[in-house]
């Protein structure tokens, strides 16, 4: 909020302008202290506004990313009963990537600038898609421990103090219930099947198990945004909080499944009524931060490359809408105007 | 990359079931309506949420300013005769 203060001074009437900023800091402040939710259009500190964009874009910029390496299985699905099962998962993803898009739009950012931002690795997306899927046990892994770990970060996101944010928070959460059974049906399947299909669900759960952990951000005592976003009520619990929360559904979920998690710590701790896990290995997760994860160059090349290839769709939908809103007479192709309101 | 600028932005309206009003959905962007209505349909109703939807171009829509919410809406404040709770009837009256 300093910085914000410095900038009002270059202005014509720095007291005014100081007391107006005041004033309207504390009718935010008292909202969000009252939980009450910050809508488009009202006051909000500019590093509010600033952190809300930087984590919905990537929120979204992450959904769409998604897609890829699942969308990569489409094809090879074992069933048709599978088949249709991913691509609805897939096209779920999309859909939350626009619904994350539009919430953040609200903030006074446009599609286009976020969209080249992703493209031009200015913005980022969560790590976990820069993992290859090697077989079709990592599609179960991605469903239940990636969209598992997901929707634990996501659920208190539904109560988070950006109303637009919070309202597509529970329109996804809902449908990403879908996503996370899915994938425990399949990997269960595995597990039941033959020992080669036993054998693969074990390596898929070996490989996400890691890297679903590092979802959740680094440890709340390295994280550089986590203070403030709770502050905020943007976020309401810690990377930590969130998790132990998530060790703790995996472990029984994971001997359901006739499975083991590739983590020799695990062990219920009775004192704390928690479950101890080991390191978090950070180098890695830092490196793939970097760019140097298995996919990261594959993720932003594909997503670049379908961006062009998809230029000349976007622009012969503009000269048709065009064409047609010049015709005399014609009122927006197809489309009735409603008669009667409500 | 394509220069080109982002499509209009429309604002959904979802009618979950016959017998309700249309409520906002959320918002999207599209050339014309036509293909608003399409995109909307794809992305607000893939579980059946819906048996009517409007598109409506989110410029189109006047709003109040959030800045001036207390004394706009002020005038309601203090007619709390407007509520039937404001007046008091004697016990054991029925029916109203």
């Amino acid at each position: 909020m300093a910085a914000v203060t410095a900038d009002q001074t270059t202005q014509g009437t720095p007291g005014a302008a100081d007391a107006a900023e005041a004033e309207h800091l504390k009718v935010f402040d008292a909202a969000v202290a009252a939980d009450e939710r910050i809508e488009p259009r009202d006051w909000m500190p500019d590093a509010y506004r600033a952190s809300l964009i930087r984590q919905m874009a990537q929120h979204a910029h992450s959904e769409i990313i998604g897609m890829q390496p699942e969308a990569n299985w489409i094809s090879r699905a074992p069933s048709l009963r599978r088949k249709a099962i991913l691509m609805a998962k897939v096209q779920d993803e999309a859909g939350h990537g626009l619904y994350l898009y539009s919430a953040a739009e609200t903030l006074g950012t446009s599609r286009g600038e976020l969209l080249d931002k992703l493209h031009t690795g200015r913005q980022r997306y969560s790590s976990i898609f820069n993992y290859p899927t090697l077989t079709w046990a990592d599609v179960g892994a991605i469903g239940w421990l990636v969209d598992g770990a997901a929707i634990t970060n996501q659920v208190p996101l539904c109560r988070c103090s950006y109303g637009p944010y919070a309202r597509a928070m529970v329109r996804i959460c809902k449908e990403e219930s879908f996503h996370q059974r899915q994938g425990y049906e399949l990997l269960l399947a595995l597990s039941r099947g033959t020992p080669a299909q036993h054998e693969m669900a074990q390596d898929a759960v070996n490989r996400w198990w890691w890297p679903s952990l590092m979802m959740f951000g680094p440890p709340d005592d390295a994280s550089a945004h986590s203070a403030q976003s709770m502050a905020w009520k943007i976020k309401r619990h810690s990377n930590d909080e969130l998790r132990q929360r998530f060790v703790d559904i995996c472990v029984p979920q994971t001997e359901a499944l006739g499975l083991t998690l590739p983590d020799p710590g695990i062990r219920w701790n009775e004192e704390l009524g928690q479950h101890d896990f080991g390191a978090i290995d950070w180098t890695e997760f830092q490196e793939v931060l970097k760019g140097n994860g298995p996919c990261n160059e594959q993720r932003l090349a594909q997503r670049r490359t379908a961006h062009e290839e998809g230029a000349w769709v976007r622009d012969a939908a503009v000269a048709y809408a065009d064409k047609h809103a010049a015709r005399p007479g014609s009122s927006g192709a197809a489309a009735r105007p409603v008669e009667a309101s409500s | 990359m394509s220069s080109s600028t982002d499509w209009p932005l429309w604002e959904v309206f979802v009618r979950s079931r016959r017998g309700l009003s249309h409520t906002h959905a959320g918002s999207l962007h599209a050339p014309d309506a036509e293909m608003a209505l399409r995109n909307a349909r794809d992305l607000y109703t893939r579980r059946s949420e819906g048996v009517s939807l409007w598109v409506v171009p989110s410029t189109e829509i006047t709003a109040s300013s959030p800045d001036e919410k207390d004394s706009f809406f002020e005038p309601a404040g203090d007619k709390p005769y407007r509520h039937p709770t404001f007046y008091e009837i004697p016990e054991g009256v029925k029916h109203l």
